[in-house]
C-alpha cells in the first residue's frame, strides 16, 4: 500500500485537550472484576498508553471512559465534570476502534462528515471540515470512495479523521493498529502521534504491543488484572520498573536464578545491584535485559560459559539465546558481525554498569 | 492447483449451472404455462379466446367481481399491516437482542421458528379464542387478521433479517455512531437501517408474498382475502380465478426479484 503524505493540518484550537481523571473506577462482569479501582489522571494534551496483556482491563477502561460500558463505582471526570452518567453521544469524545468501523453504505467523505451531521453543522461547513480532516490524514483524494475500496491502513486513517473532525476533547484509540501489517503500523502510529500533538488533544491509546506504547506515549500505564501496576514515562518504566510484572512485560527479560546476599543478587558468581525494595537473603530470580549482557572471550574475568540455543538476525542487531549451566536461558543482544552457531560453546559477561535495569524477585513472589 | 483439480466449496461450472436452472425452471414453468393456457380456453370446444382476459376490464367486471376486488384490497391492506408489524416489532427486537442481549438470541430464534412447525389448522384452533378477544378490543375489521399473519411470517422475516445482522458488524457500527454524537434513534436510522436494508426488504417482500398466498387462517376465521375470494370465484368462473392467481404469482415474483435490485449496496465509480 502506498500512503500519501499529508498535505494540510487541521488547525489546533489552543487548550482543546481536556483533563481526564479516573477515580476508583470499578467494573464487574458477574463475579469477574474487570477494573479494580483504577486511578488515573491525564493532563490536557497528554498521550497516555494503556498497556497490558489480554484481559487486563485496558479496553474496559477505555470503553468506560467512552461511555460504551457503564461503571459500578468510582467517577470519570473530563475537565473536572463527572461524566460517568453521561451517555456516550454527549461526552464529546472521538474514538477509533480495533476493527474497521467505517459505515459501509457511506463514502469516505460522508463517513468523516457523520459526526458533524449529527451535531447539525451546515452542509457546506461540514463538507469543508471533512475535506480538511481527510487531507490531514493524507486521503484528500479518496473522499468519494467507499470503505471496501480502501486498504486497512487507509480505513483506519479515515476512522481517525472521522474521530477528529468534531474536535473532541478526548481521543480514544482502541488498538487501532493491531489489524495492520508491521510497516503500515509503524507509519500510522507516528502519524497518529504527530496529529494528536499538533491538535493538542488528550489521547488514550490502548495496546498490547509494548514497543508501540513505548514509541508513541508520553506516559504508559501498565495494567494487570484490572489494576494499573505502574504509570510513567516510557524510559522510566523501562529503566526502573516497579515490580517484576512490569519488568517482564516492558522489554525483553531473561529469568536467571540467583541468590540474594546483603542486598545484592549473586548470579553465576557475579553480584548485581537490586532494583526496588530490598529482599531478604535467600534464593531469588533475576530478570535481566538482553542489552545488559555481552559476548565475552574464554579468558575474560567473570565470563559465564553457555551453549548457543538459537540466534536471530534482526536487521541492525542480532539476538541470541544461550543456555547456562543449570538449564536457564539467557537472551543476549549483540552486533550482527558476531554470528554464534547453534550448539557451540560461548562465553557471556553481565554488564555491571547497566545491571540497574534488572529486577530481582524472590522465588516465592516470582510471577 | 492443476488444471483438472476439483475445487471444493465453489460454484459449479456454467454448464452444470444452466442444467440445474433448466430442470428447476421446467418444473416451475409447466404448471404456470398450463395455467396460462387454461385462461385462454374457450370452454370445452378446444379453441382459444381472449374473452376471459378482456372480460376483466369490461363495464360489468367491477360489479361481477366486486367481491374479488374487495378481497384484493383486503389482502393488500393485510400485507401492509403485516409488514408494519414486522418492521415495528420484530426488527427493533432483533436489533436490541443482537446489541444488548446476545444471550437471548437462541431464545428469540426458537420463538420465531415455532410458527413454521405448527400447521395452520392447529394455529387457527389456538387463535380462535384469541380472536374473540381481538374482535372485542379492535372490532372485526379485516386488518386485525394481520396479528395472526404477523405470527405466520415470523420464521421467514426472522431468517431474512438475521442473516443480514450476522453479515454486518452492527455492534461496532452502532458504537462508532454513538461516539460520533448520534443517539440511539439516529444510530438506528442513519447507521443500522441502511446496512440492514437488504434483510429488511427481503423480510418485507417475503411477508407480502406469504400474506397474498394465505388461505387457511382467513377461511377458518371467516375473513375474506384474495385466496378465499379466488376459491369462491373459482366455483363459478374458474378462468378468472386462475387469471387472478397468475397475477398474484406475478406480483410475488416481482417482489422477490426487486429484493435483489433494491438491496444492492451503493458503489463508487472510482476503483481502489
Amino acid at each position: 500500500m502506498t500512503l500519501t503524505a499529508p498535505t494540510r493540518t487541521m488547525s489546533a484550537e489552543p487548550g482543546s485537550g481536556a483533563t481526564v481523571e479516573l477515580r476508583g473506577v470499578v467494573k464487574n462482569y458477574g463475579a469477574m472484576q474487570a477494573l479494580s479501582g483504577i486511578d488515573l489522571v491525564m493532563r490536557p494534551g497528554e498521550f497516555v498508553a494503556l498497556l497490558g496483556p489480554s484481559g487486563c482491563g485496558k479496553t474496559t477502561a477505555l470503553r468506560a471512559l467512552s461511555g460504551l460500558e457503564t461503571i459500578d463505582s468510582g467517577s470519570i471526570l473530563i475537565d473536572g465534570v463527572d461524566v460517568a452518567a453521561v451517555p456516550t453521544n454527549k461526552r464529546d469524545i472521538g474514538m477509533v476502534f480495533q476493527s474497521y468501523s467505517l459505515f459501509p453504505h457511506m463514502t469516505v467523505v460522508e463517513n468523516v462528515e457523520f459526526g458533524l451531521r449529527m451535531r447539525r453543522v451546515a452542509k457546506a461547513d461540514r463538507r469543508e471540515r471533512a475535506t480538511e480532516a481527510l487531507e490531514m490524514v493524507g486521503l484528500g483524494a479518496h473522499g468519494e470512495r467507499f470503505a471496501h475500496q480502501l486498504s486497512g491502513g487507509q480505513q483506519q486513517r479515515v476512522a481517525l479523521a472521522r474521530a477528529l473532525v468534531t474536535r473532541p476533547r478526548v481521543l480514544l484509540l482502541d488498538e487501532p493498529l493491531s489489524a495492520l501489517d508491521a510497516k503500515v503500523r509503524v507509519q500510522l502510529r507516528e502519524e497518529i502521534r504527530r496529529i494528536t500533538r499538533d491538535l493538542g488533544i488528550t489521547t488514550v491509546f490502548v495496546t498490547h504491543d509494548q514497543e508501540e506504547a513505548l514509541a508513541v506515549a508520553d506516559r504508559v500505564a501498565v495494567m494487570r488484572a484490572g489494576r494499573i501496576e505502574q504509570i510513567g514515562a516510557p524510559q522510566e518504566l523501562y529503566a526502573t520498573p516497579a515490580n517484576p510484572f512490569v519488568a517482564d512485560f516492558v522489554g525483553l527479560t531473561s529469568r536467571i536464578p540467583g541468590e540474594v546476599v546483603d542486598g545484592r543478587i549473586v548470579v553465576h558468581g557475579i553480584a548485581l545491584p537490586l532494583l526496588g525494595d530490598a529482599l531478604p537473603d535467600g534464593p531469588a530470580v533475576a530478570l535481566i535485559r538482553p542489552e545488559d549482557v555481552a559476548l565475552a572471550a574464554a579468558g575474560d574475568a567473570d565470563a559465564i560459559e553457555a551453549t548457543v540455543v538459537e540466534s536471530s538476525f534482526l536487521g541492525s542487531l542480532r539476538r541470541t539465546s544461550f543456555q547456562l549451566e543449570g538449564g536457564s536461558l539467557l537472551s543476549v543482544q549483540h552486533d550482527v558481525g558476531d554470528h554464534p552457531q547453534v550448539g557451540e560453546r560461548a562465553y557471556l559477561r553481565l554488564k555491571r554498569n547497566a545491571v540497574a535495569a534488572s529486577v530481582v524477585t524472590s522465588e516465592k513472589s516470582a510471577i | 492447483m492443476t488444471k483438472n483439480a476439483v475445487r471444493i466449496g465453489t460454484e459449479p461450472n456454467p454448464v452444470v449451472r444452466w442444467v440445474i436452472l433448466g430442470v428447476v425452471g421446467v418444473v416451475f414453468a409447466f404448471p404456470i404455462l398450463a395455467m396460462i393456457e387454461f385462461t385462454f380456453r374457450d370452454g370445452l370446444s378446444g379453441a382459444h379466446t381472449l374473452d376471459h382476459w378482456t372480460g376483466l376490464v369490461s363495464e360489468d367486471a367491477a360489479r361481477t367481481y366486486r367481491n374479488l376486488f374487495t378481497a384484493i384490497g383486503n389482502s393488500l391492506l393485510l400485507a401492509v399491516v403485516t409488514v408494519a408489524i414486522v418492521l415495528v416489532v420484530l426488527l427493533p427486537t432483533m436489533i436490541l437482542v443482537h446489541l444488548q442481549f446476545p444471550r437471548l438470541k437462541r431464545v428469540l430464534e426458537f420463538v420465531c421458528i415455532i410458527p413454521i412447525t405448527v400447521p395452520a389448522i392447529v394455529l387457527v384452533v389456538g387463535l380462535a379464542p384469541v380472536y374473540a378477544v381481538v374482535v372485542r378490543v379492535f372490532g372485526g375489521s379485516i386488518w386485525t387478521l394481520a396479528f395472526a399473519y404477523g405470527i405466520t411470517v415470523l420464521p421467514y422475516a426472522y431468517r431474512a433479517i438475521q442473516s443480514n445482522l450476522d453479515a454486518v458488524d452492527v455492534v461496532t457500527l452502532s458504537e462508532a455512531g454513538r461516539t460520533l454524537s448520534a443517539d440511539w434513534g439516529r444510530v438506528l436510522w442513519f447507521v443500522l437501517l441502511p446496512n440492514l436494508k437488504r434483510g429488511v426488504l427481503a423480510a418485507s417482500f417475503i411477508s407480502v408474498a406469504v400474506v397474498l398466498g394465505e388461505f387457511t387462517i382467513a377461511s377458518l376465521l371467516n375473513r375474506v382475502n384474495l385466496q378465499t375470494a379466488l376459491l369462491q370465484v373459482g366455483q363459478s368462473d374458474p378462468y378468472v380465478a386462475i387469471i387472478f392467481a397468475l397475477l398474484a404469482l406475478l406480483l410475488a415474483f416481482l417482489l422477490l426479484l426487486s429484493i435483489g435490485r433494491l438491496g444492492r449496496p451503493r458503489r463508487s465509480g472510482s476503483g481502489s
